[in-house]
């Protein structure tokens, strides 16, 4: 009989009835062909293969890990809820030991949503991935945890929510941000001062293929992976990095993720894009489940796979070479100056200007982080819209030490109403959240 | 009035309904290696010096396949599987005479590469030289498309008994699933035809010459001509019997668990408000998962007859069945033999129970009374927890849009319905042991004869549409029709509905208006290009499982 080697849990939660607008991408039809050939594979049959109902996430979860204005209600639906439920579902159970992977194939999206929620951008309006681990964290005492984020798109809004946090290694290969939204993921964006080399960007060519992808897997995921010693690898499984997908200009194959998955061996793996919903996501998931699933995956295929068609040129190869060095010398040399940093003190001050496309809104943001050598350091940010809204967002960090916890507090006390619409304080010391508004 | 028929593993019961209720019973002991005997006996004891003319249906459910398939006595069958990519179709080969070949057609049922015509000849021949008479022919995804399964059949040598393309046996997803259901259907094929024909022959013999319906695993029946096309409908017919026997006492209003002891296992099943839940995938019998439409039962091998036994200290009972009760002249201690000694049954040999349950006293270390009260608490138990674990499942079954995660409906009973042989006895312990109301159906001993004889016709049809393909497409009927690109979702119903009247009445179906319904129904728009190019639309229609309203007699609540 047809058994999986390793046990594997999969949400499916296609949303059949949630779409951004009849004809976006990011619509109903998304995940119907996936699903019939999941269906039709018989995968769900598999000894080992479970289907798992997705819980509800609720909004302390939100909480933990967004500042949403003006209040979660306003910038997430129900759809988000379970979609982030998915995620949770996934990495309970395998926190549980009830299963050893698992797989959310969820949908809407969640990569591009950053700490300070206005409204939705790229297609995301909270970070699912963000609110698992989170949880996890909470409920399980877990600390160090990896994101490998393989949609093509820059995965910003993850990046952004762990900039600060040297417990997440946050790892996001997609395609050169000049050339595709969200523009952003160079090789020098690395984290902020306490958690330097934390964030680890490797953008890609267009036109790059397997052999790329696999490159970049042996070559610096998986040995930067092995420096870091995770507790837990999430993969942020976007497809959108495939030969036919109508967004991007990219090589990947169903083979090349099937692979890239059974080499990079996630716990959880989590759907992000992918908007090639008839040529590329029913293959591409099929060789993800099974590659989880320890079985074989050499017969999945697209009806028009051809690897000479899409092999990528000499250059290309060359060009990630290239971009793989300067990555692997930024993490040797990252941690001697995150020490040298968190020695130093003081305050670190950056500004950021976020534009939600997909909601219209333009926000600009000061933050502020006590640079800590004991801790990961409390953070203020200071932010407004184009809309006319003003916040501020004080996030004491995990494990704070007592002074960033009397700096977030006497922040948070300090902000005066009258300048700010509303004023928030995450408290992750003890898990509670606080709303002072106008 | 209707004669019904249902085997079991212990006894086979039968029953004469009439318009006011059962007229006359019969219980004959089951012989497995002599089926027809069994059956006919049943038969003939119930239908004694009754008039042949006054019959106008024999309903016979029996345990001739699904023994064949738990056994491992499947008759060898050829079949042909075109896969295209995905899982290596190797995994699910049934057996030596298997043969995967080229031919592929992907999720939207477009052809990606053409089967090949010489290498279908080649195996034709091939099958046929080995004597081989029945044969099964699955595509992946042939649902959305039979081209190639009709195509493979059409160039088989057309001197095989039965040639079974997958697509007319369900319209469900599940390549797996298909190759399982055709192989069966191809496998049992030969026996079920054989025994139905003995029956009709023989019936005939004593004059009666009226219409042999089957009953099937979903609680339906199917005229004989019917069953011979889709044998394998027949397998598991057992538990939808009792199901349908219980039917008419259940409540209107809430949800009923439906427990039928029997002497080697209890099967049991879920009612909603009076209707039986269906299992959304198949039955699933001796490792073969299938798309075989079914009642959701659960069964364990726990009865009045299973062997009871101390195993390191702890007591266990089943899952096997050594043979009747000692009370009755059996080898083993048993249940039933618990309840001789608590004197809750009298009709036998008491000593010899007695001296069973010593046995089990001595070896757990009590008095033999309370040996026979943990003996029967624990089977009372067991089947209570089975019944928990088969409801968590299906309130655990994920769901796929928004609306439904946030409505989901628990399952949820409030009574238990019993019948088979100790019915009564379970029944005055459960009320104890549980917050459920408890009833007895009336007539336990052979209210699953009187399911089979009262139940009535069901059937099933998908209808798939795809407007930007043209095409609307109810595999099991093997209909196909090109659509406009306006065609909605009204007019899919109404063509689903058309479909499945036509089936259900070629079925053996009376009922000039059956109550069909609309079971699934979804509507995608199909995007290119941020234009819309049009619908993709499934329904799924059907004929609950129900009984025949004009045998008031019987189902006059008890």
């Amino acid at each position: 009989m047809l058994s999986a080697t390793w046990k594997t849990g999969l949400v499916f939660f296609p949303a059949f009835d949630w779409a951004i607008s009849p004809t976006h991408p990011e619509r109903e039809e998304r995940l119907l062909y996936t699903q019939d050939q999941v269906l039709e594979e018989g995968l769900l049959d598999i000894e080992g293969i479970v289907e798992l109902k997705p819980d509800l996430a609720t909004l302390e979860d939100i909480r933990r890990v967004h500042f949403c204005h003006p209040d979660e209600r306003s910038v997430v639906t129900e759809s988000h809820l379970i979609s982030a439920g998915g995620a949770l579902k996934i990495g309970t159970e395998v926190l549980e030991g009830n299963i050893h992977r698992g797989f959310a194939l969820v949908r809407p999206p969640g990569h591009h949503a950053m700490r300070v929620v206005h409204g939705a951008r790229g297609f995301c309006n909270i970070n699912i991935e963000a609110i698992m681990i989170e949880r996890l964290r909470e409920s399980y005492g877990i600390d160090r945890v990896a994101i490998v984020d393989t949609d093509c798109h820059h995965g910003d809004g993850t990046q952004n929510i762990y900039w600060h946090d040297p417990d997440t290694l946050f790892i996001s290969i997609h395609q050169d941000g000049r050339t595709l939204y969200p523009g952003s993921g160079f090789t020098d964006e690395m984290g902020g001062p306490a958690a330097l080399g934390m964030t680890v960007n490797i953008p890609l060519p267009p036109r790059t293929s397997e052999e790329g992808f696999l490159y970049v897997l042996e070559k610096a995921i998986v040995p930067i992976l092995d420096d870091f010693h995770p507790q837990l690898i999430v993969n942020s499984a976007g497809q959108d990095n495939h030969y036919s997908d109508p967004i991007t200009n990219m090589s990947f194959s169903a083979q090349g993720y099937a692979e890239f998955t059974r080499r990079l061996q996630p716990h959880i793996a989590v759907l992000e894009g992918g908007y090639s919903i008839e040529g590329a996501l029913p293959y591409v998931n099929v060789g993800i489940i099974l590659a989880l699933a320890g079985m074989d995956f050499r017969m999945v295929r697209e009806p028009d796979y051809s690897p000479e068609r899409i092999r990528q040129s000499r250059d290309t190869s060359q060009y990630i070479q290239k971009v793989v060095e300067v990555v692997m010398e930024s993490w040797s040399s990252a941690s001697r100056v995150r020490a040298l940093n968190r020695d130093k003190g003081g305050f670190a001050e950056r500004d950021l200007r976020i534009f939600y496309d997909t909601s219209g809104i333009l926000e600009a943001q000061s933050e502020t982080l006590r640079v800590c050598a004991s801790c990961s350091g409390a953070l203020r940010i200071d932010s407004r819209t184009d809309q006319g809204s003003r916040i501020l967002a004080v996030h004491i960090p995990r494990k704070a030490c007592s002074l960033c916890r009397e700096q977030g507090y006497a922040w948070f006390d300090s902000g005066k109403g009258g300048k700010y619409n509303s004023i928030y304080l995450q408290d992750r010391t003890e898990d509670r959240y606080f709303v002072k508004r106008k | 009035m209707i004669i019904g028929l249902d085997v079991g593993g212990t006894h086979t019961d039968a029953v004469l309904v009439g318009k006011d209720g059962i007229l006359r019973s019969a219980k004959v002991t089951t012989n497995p290696d002599r089926l027809f005997e069994s059956v006919w006996g049943a038969l003939e004891e119930v239908l004694g010096d009754m008039a042949p003319e006054r019959m106008v249906r024999v309903v016979l459910s029996t345990t001739l396949t699904t023994n064949a398939i738990a056994e491992g006595k499947l008759q060898r069958a050829g079949m042909i599987v075109s896969s295209g990519p995905g899982v290596d179709p190797e995994f699910y080969r049934t057996g030596p005479d298997y043969f995967t070949v080229s031919g592929s057609i992907d999720h939207r049922g477009r052809e990606v590469q053409p089967v090949d015509r010489l290498e279908i000849e080649a195996i034709s021949s091939r099958l046929h030289s080995q004597g081989i008479r029945c044969i099964g022919v699955v595509g992946k995804f042939s649902v959305r498309n039979p081209a190639h399964e009709l195509q493979i059949c059409e160039l088989l040598d057309h001197s095989f008994d039965y040639v079974v393309p997958g697509h007319r046996l369900s319209g469900n997803l599940s390549f797996p699933r298909r190759i399982a259901t055709a192989y069966l259907n191809a496998s049992v094929y030969t026996v079920h035809r054989q025994f139905f024909e003995a029956v009709r022959e023989s019936l005939k013999i004593k004059g009666l010459v009226v219409p042999i319906y089957v009953l099937k695993a979903d609680g339906g029946t199917m005229s004989l001509e019917t069953s011979l096309a889709n044998p394998g409908q027949s397998i598991l017919s057992g538990p939808a019997a009792s199901v349908m026997g219980s039917l008419p006492f259940a409540s209107r209003e809430e949800e009923t668990l439906v427990l039928d002891i029997g002497g080697t296992t209890t099967d049991m099943a879920v009612l909603i408000r009076g209707t039986p839940l269906l299992d959304p995938l198949g039955i699933e019998i001796g490792g073969y998962k299938t798309l075989i439409r079914s009642l959701k039962t659960r069964s364990i091998g726990l009865g009045g007859d299973s062997c009871v036994r101390v195993v390191q200290g702890k007591l266990t009972l089943g899952p096997d069945r050594k043979g009747p009760a000692m009370a009755h002249g059996g080898p083993a201690p048993t249940p039933t033999d618990a309840l001789f000694v608590l004197g809750k049954i009298q009709d036998g040999n008491v000593d010899a129970a007695k001296a069973g349950i010593e046995s089990i006293a001595q070896a757990l270390g009590v008095s033999p009374l309370e040996a026979a009260r943990r003996i029967f608490d624990q089977a009372c138990e067991s089947i209570l927890e089975t019944a928990a674990r088969m409801i968590g499942e299906i309130n655990d079954k994920p769901v796929y849009t928004v609306h439904e995660v946030l409505e989901g409906h628990t399952v949820k009973p409030t009574e238990i319905l019993v019948l088979g042989g100790p019915a009564p006895h379970f029944a005055q312990r459960l009320v104890t042991l549980t917050d459920f109301r408890v009833r007895i159906v009336p007539n336990w001993q052979v209210a699953n004869a009187a399911g089979a004889a009262l139940a009535r016709p069901t059937s099933e049809v998908t209808l798939f549409v795809d407007t930007e393909r043209g095409i609307a497409l109810a595999p099991e009927e093997g209909f196909s029709q090109s659509v406009k690109r306006d065609f909605g979702m009204d007019a899919a119903r109404e063509l689903a509905l058309r479909l499945l009247q036509r089936k259900h009445r070629r079925e053996g179906s009376c009922d000039v208006e059956p109550e069909m319904e609309v079971i699934e129904q979804s509507q995608f728009n199909m995007v290119r290009q941020f234009h819309t190019s049009g619908r993709n639309i499934r329904v799924k229609v059907q004929v609950k499982p129900g009984i025949l309203t004009d045998y008031g007699g019987f189902s006059q609540r008890g």
